[in-house]
């Protein structure tokens, strides 16, 4: 089987993470399609590796993962906090800074 | 079964186009169904079956490593994180469905399928002639040929992460200490005002006005027997005092807030 399969299902898991960010609005589920993204990201890294016999992709996809646990945790963090301020977990409510 | 995920390789065989075909459809329904879900927590399920496959895929694209990192990492600590959150912050924070931009959702969908066409094309036109595989990587031979045993995906990836990638690997550190720094200075909560001590809720309590006795229990009855079931006074009144105030707002909120008649109760004074 020719990887560039995995290249398309790449290519059409980051659309729909990326649709997933405009459309929704709860900042929880924008959030976890931006992780989406990455993941996706992640699966064309790795066919690269794949495809060019040699493991350096594969390093790639791992900071990648480390670089996506650490933004995990602070988004959710500023998350948490403006729920805390705002009772509102919606990233249409944070517009203070339009007026 | 880890030795076996290690030893053998997939690539381009008739179990990899199954594995390919049974998990790339389940994969991108999940992602759709994540997306499209309107409970926030079967949206972090369906994430979490999509980072499933993709750990799937990466066994059987050779990178056992990864696969089980995705794992740990992806299923095992993001996703517990999302869902940690996710009850944090209530499950039932409602989105509405009012569109706020005009149009938004059709421009959203229209640039989704060109900027999926862009990439098909891309990918299409792209000089990927045939591909190398990584056995020859993951299975290092000696000069005679033969397989060196115990050198496999990890050894490698790790000889390359201790040697070209070791300052990337020391930055990390740094960045993941800034992460859990920053978390914890986002989420630490000031207090505005001194702790308060027994000793000021000695006081409060006796202060004139206020309730220095346990507060009377919940009345438990033959047709109500929950702890939303008011006392009943001496003289026969329900009282307020027994049933506690986050129950009392629970109830009203529902809907349920049975009144003292329809109870067989005396209505008098306290009641609620």
């Amino acid at each position: 089987m020719s990887p560039t399969y995995y290249l398309y299902l790449s290519a059409i898991l980051f659309t729909i993470g990326s649709l997933g960010v405009l459309l929704r609005r709860n900042a929880i589920v924008v959030f976890m399609c931006v992780e989406l993204m990455l993941n996706a990201g992640n699966l064309a890294l790795v066919t690269f590796s794949r495809i060019n016999g040699d493991l350096n992709g594969q390093i790639m996809a791992f900071f990648v993962m480390v670089v996506a646990a650490a933004e995990v945790v602070v988004g959710l963090a500023i998350i948490v906090s403006v729920y805390r301020t705002r009772r509102s977990a919606s990233v249409d409510d944070a517009s203070l800074l339009k007026y | 079964m880890p030795a076996l995920v290690l030893a053998s390789s997939l690539q381009g065989s008739a179990a990899e186009t199954a594995i390919f075909w049974i998990f790339a459809p389940l994969s991108v329904l999940a992602a759709l169904g994540m997306v499209f879900s309107r409970n926030t927590v079967h949206g972090a399920l369906l994430l979490g079956s999509v980072m499933l496959s993709l750990a799937v895929f990466y066994a059987a694209q050779d990178a056992p490593f990864l696969a089980f990192v995705q794992v740990i990492v992806y299923t095992g600590a993001v996703m517990m994180l999302f869902l940690f959150v996710l009850m944090l912050i209530g499950v039932d924070t409602r989105e509405s469905l009012v569109e706020t931009l005009r149009g938004q959702r059709l421009a959203a969908a229209v640039a989704g399928i060109g900027f999926l066409l862009l990439l098909f094309a891309g990918i299409r036109q792209a000089a990927i002639k045939s591909s190398v595989g990584l056995a020859d990587v993951n299975n290092p031979k000696d000069d005679q040929g033969n397989v060196i045993p115990g050198q496999g995906n990890i050894f490698e990836i790790a000889k390359l992460l201790f040697t070209r990638y070791i300052f990337a690997f020391e930055v990390t550190s740094a960045l993941l200490i800034t992460a859990a720094l920053g978390a914890m200075v986002l989420a630490h909560r000031e207090r505005h005002e001194p702790r308060r001590s027994q000793q000021d809720q000695m006081r409060d309590r006796f202060k004139p006005g206020a309730h220095p006795t346990p507060l009377p229990g919940p009345g438990v009855y033959a047709r109500h027997n929950a702890v939303d079931t008011p006392a009943l006074l001496p003289d026969g009144s329900p009282s307020e005092l027994s049933v506690p105030p986050a129950i009392e707002a629970l109830r009203i909120e529902r809907g349920r807030n049975p009144q003292p008649a329809e109870l067989g109760l005396p209505t008098g004074k306290g009641s609620p």
